[in-house]
């Protein structure tokens, strides 16, 4: 049995899930509050779950965690640590500091304290100058004058040649002691400066508090008895142990909206579809493959912050069951729109079925008798024509964002979740069937639950004439080696994201070749602790 | 593009970087590299040294001492080795200390991409004006592939520096050998290197470069800008502002890469109600094919943007699903006599055709000015 536990900023879901050869079954599924201290929230989940179905807590291999508690403080900037920037690159790059391109509320709330000095590597992974390890000790000194109690490194291209990086740790740890944690960039991001250092600083923030979070739910499942290892969700719906969420807390940014598609995929049976959110504001719409969804290629802003964290590519339009209805009640108009603009969380004032005034999509499921919910009575005088020209509208509104999403030519099968879910038709032209699984609900513990492990090669290879194969075959071995190593069970790896790009005006035919494979969790019936070290990036 | 500038006093101030670089991507045709990092580096050297005064070329005394700075080598290399702000001035003042001279104006010699700020961050810096108008009006993989060349203006002697403090000077026999020991110095200086080159009179600059291309990327990217906050047509908006016009709207079907010479070469396909609209691409978008005609191609400018955002949609960037909207538009008239076919037509990149004109009609023959 697995326990896949969710901790969103309001509801902390959790399922037990009998882990079958061939398929997960779902045995307890409950919500319970949020917590401000986050433990009693998921004390009341395992509760939850005891009651609805007995289970011994020894008998439990595996418990994942999901949780959007490190991005929410970011946004609401709070339990930040004072934190240092240390860029080694001098003399490049000295015009654009770390943080240059910052909210400034942000650099407030973490004290932020930028630091450059000699370093770095060029593109081949020659040195732009050598490290000059007097320079890194005084810088440490002022950063302890100063109450800095975290520390970002980051290297000009890091990602080709680390060894500035670590051995900066190694002097930071000298000078600041061992305790003082310090995020290396190399670790954290891809090549991009400015974006792979904003994501090493915002870890590094986030340290002590994940220290904290991360103690806490490890206390919480101890304390029902739970002795399985205890693993936490990554952006890209991956694993990680205990040990690497301490000190990599960024890597949890976008494991919201992943377990939730991964879960809803899951439930539905299906590894390859698209995954429709219907929300009370928006639609959210995401595209899996294999499983795992499809990655944003471009930068992403985390509360105004420019980064290359992996984030699911997903793609949002104004469209729920608050969303406002315009239009004529006569015959089908073209001009009829539903959205962008909502009522929001004054949906239970503002629609005609709880006594409003204002048309709004719930109106519509209403009528249409697709949802029963308020007095049914004060729509039952809409004209038929214009219940169903809007939920046309909405069926052709949602294909399209759909069809946007598609990764090919061929049919693509939706799988729709979230309170809004009945205004979709059920299915798409062109597109299939629309799939409504059960417990979607709790689809975020879910894709907790049955997260895998994986591991990533994403680096810039040199090929050579007629070794395109070679160097291909090398990239995918390097990805498997890295899951195993995880902790993935060797038999079950496989590639499951393949993708070369050539980089324009590097020699060599330089090409970026980014590989990602994954395999399901080893898991070891002894329980005995696993070395934390192995990771995934 | 006209060169109707006639405001005495024009100024880029700090507000106006996001407009002028989201333009200059629409110029740079899917290349000329992210202007992200150039606007910061801008920013950073206006809020230090003040906003820079534009100069169009026709207000330039023939006398003036024009020099143009730019960065060469790879985008990706500039988004991790950050150049700095001393190092474009410093390279600007390599070549004018070498060549004894005092430089009045600086010169944009790529409008396209992240060159289109570099410019901005030396005049800031050196407090001198920047010219209005740049060598190409687009964007161009090659260093020999500007105007000045056509009007046989010599890109050396140049000079070449990296951060490290390395400065070079060349002195060439031609413009293509130029590009090919620059590019020989930029891949040892780490792929990223600063240039100053093709230093020319005011009467040379007004005969040479394209009149007003800084101020376009402004108005284009402003526009973009207000006709997508009035929920209009940013689309159409960029062809009007160019003179161009769509070619062609879908949705990307197909993108392959191919790594071959070191630059980013491939096909992309382009579904939409008008047929199937073939686009082939080194860096820069460079021939566009419907139905086996060729629509548009090299020198003329093949943009693409996202159909609904107007937004410039790099080669990089093109993927599978991706609504696109394809625009043609005239390149400056001197990129389409038979000596600038042979610099930068469809030939040179390996198409095996003559230039085709987004308003139709063939290279003209003669000297077109």
């Amino acid at each position: 049995m697995r326990i896949g536990i969710d901790v969103g900023g309001t509801n902390t879901d959790a399922v037990l899930m009998d882990s079958g050869d061939h398929s997960d079954r779902v045995l307890a599924a409950v919500k319970a509050a949020t917590t401000a201290d986050v433990t009693s929230g998921i004390v009341a989940a395992l509760d939850g779950l005891q009651a609805q179905h007995a289970f011994d807590p020894a008998g439990v291999h595996a418990v994942m965690i999901g949780t959007t508690h490190f991005i929410n403080a970011l946004v609401e900037a709070r339990r930040l640590a004072p934190t240092a920037a240390l860029r080694l690159g001098l003399p490049a790059t000295a015009s654009l500091p770390p943080m240059v391109d910052w909210p400034a509320r942000l650099v407030e709330a973490i004290a932020g304290r930028a630091y450059l000095a000699h370093g770095g590597h060029e593109f081949d992974g020659r040195q732009i100058s050598p490290l000059d390890e007097g320079e890194l000790r005084r810088h440490a000194v002022d950063m302890a004058a100063h109450g800095v109690r975290s520390v970002a490194v980051s290297s000009v291209f890091s990602p080709v040649n680390a060894e500035f990086e670590l051995r900066a740790a190694e002097i930071l740890a000298e000078e600041l002691g061992p305790e003082l944690p310090v995020s290396l960039s190399h670790e954290i991001g891809r090549v991009g400066l400015l974006e792979r250092e904003n994501a090493t600083i915002i870890n590094a923030a986030l340290r002590e508090l994940a220290a904290h979070i991360v103690d806490a739910l490890a206390g919480s499942v101890q304390g029902h008895g739970i002795t399985a290892p205890l693993y936490l969700s990554q952006n890209d719906g991956t694993l990680m142990d205990v040990g690497y969420a301490r000190r990599y807390p960024v890597a949890t940014f976008a494991s919201g909206p992943t377990n939730s598609m991964r879960g809803a995929a899951v439930l539905s049976g299906l590894g390859t579809c698209a995954v429709v959110d219907v929300g009370g504001t928006t639609t959210d719409v995401g595209v899996l493959t294999g499983g795992f969804p499809r990655e944003a290629t471009v930068e992403v802003s985390v509360a105004g912050i420019r980064t290359n964290f992996r984030m699911p590519d997903v793609l949002s339009i104004g469209l729920g069951g608050g969303s406002l209805v315009r239009g004529t009640p006569t015959g089908i108009d073209p001009a009829l729109t539903v959205g962008p603009d909502s009522v929001g969380y004054r949906l239970t004032e503002r629609a005609l079925v709880f006594g409003g005034d204002t048309l709004t999509a719930t109106d519509i499921a209403v009528a249409a008798g697709r949802a029963s919910i308020g007095d049914p009575a004060r729509v039952a005088d809409l004209p038929r024509a214009l219940v169903e020209a809007a939920l046309e509208r909405i069926a052709t509104d949602v294909a399209d964002v759909v069809d946007r999403m598609r990764i090919s030519a061929d049919p693509l099968p939706v799988v729709a979740v979230g309170g809004g879910s009945v205004l979709l038709p059920d299915a798409f032209p062109g597109l299939g069937a629309v799939h409504r699984p059960e417990h979607f609900a709790v689809a975020n513990a879910i894709g907790a639950a049955i997260a895998q492990v994986g591991g990533e090669v994403d680096r810039v290879f040199a090929i050579e004439p007629g070794r395109r194969d070679a160097v291909v075959d090398e990239a995918r071995q390097e990805a498997v080696d890295r899951a195993v190593v995880a902790g993935a069970d060797p038999a079950s790896v496989t590639i499951v994201d393949f993708d070369e790009v050539p980089i324009p005006y590097l020699p060599g035919n330089a090409t970026r070749i980014r590989c990602k494979a994954v395999g399901d969790l080893r898991i070891e019936q002894s329980n005995s602790p696993r070395p934390t070290a192995g990771q995934v990036r | 593009m006209s060169a109707a500038t006639t405001a005495v006093s024009d100024l880029v101030r700090v507000e106006d970087l996001a407009a002028l670089a989201r333009g200059a991507a629409v110029l740079g045709t899917g290349g000329g590299g992210d202007p992200y990092v150039g606007r910061l580096l801008a920013e950073q050297a206006l809020r230090r040294y003040g906003p820079v005064r534009l100069v169009a070329p026709a207000e330039l005394p023939d006398d003036a001492c024009v020099v143009p700075v730019a960065m060469m080598g790879a985008p990706t290399v500039m988004v991790e080795k950050t150049p700095s702000v001393e190092l474009i001035g410093r390279t600007v003042t390599a070549l004018t200390e070498h060549l004894r001279v005092t430089p009045t104006h600086l010169a944009c010699i790529e409008a396209g991409g992240i060159n289109s700020t570099i410019p901005l961050v030396a005049a800031a810096q050196l407090g001198l004006p920047l010219v209005d108008g740049d060598g190409m009006g687009r964007a161009f993989p090659e260093l020999q592939m500007v105007l000045p060349t056509l009007s046989g203006i010599a890109a050396t002697p140049m000079s070449i520096a990296d951060e490290k403090g390395n400065v070079g000077v060349l002195h060439t026999i031609d413009n293509h050998w130029a590009e090919s020991l620059a590019r020989s110095l930029t891949i040892t200086m780490g792929c990223s290197a600063i240039i100053s080159n093709y230093l020319m009179s005011g009467a040379q600059a007004r005969e040479s470069l394209v009149a007003g291309t800084l101020s376009l990327c402004r108005t284009l990217g402003r526009r973009i800008e207000a006709v997508r906050a009035d929920h209009g047509d940013p689309v159409a908006a960029v062809a009007d502002e160019l003179g161009g016009r769509v070619l062609h709207t879908g949705k990307v079907t197909d993108v392959a890469r191919r790594t071959t010479t070191g630059f980013a070469r491939g096909d992309a396909t382009v579904a939409g109600p008008d047929g199937v609209l073939e686009l082939r691409f080194q860096n820069e978008h460079l021939v566009a094919v419907r139905d086996g005609d060729v629509l548009v191609s090299t020198p003329d400018l093949i943009i693409v943007l996202d159909s609904d955002t107007g937004e410039p949609v790099t080669t990089e960037a093109l993927r599978f699903g991706h609504r696109v909207s394809v625009l043609g538009a005239p390149a400056d008239p001197r990129w389409h006599s038979p000596s600038a076919t042979d610099l930068v037509g469809p030939r040179y990149f390996g198409y095996d055709h003559d230039p085709v004109r987004v308003w139709g009609g063939r290279a003209r023959t003669g000297g077109a000015r």
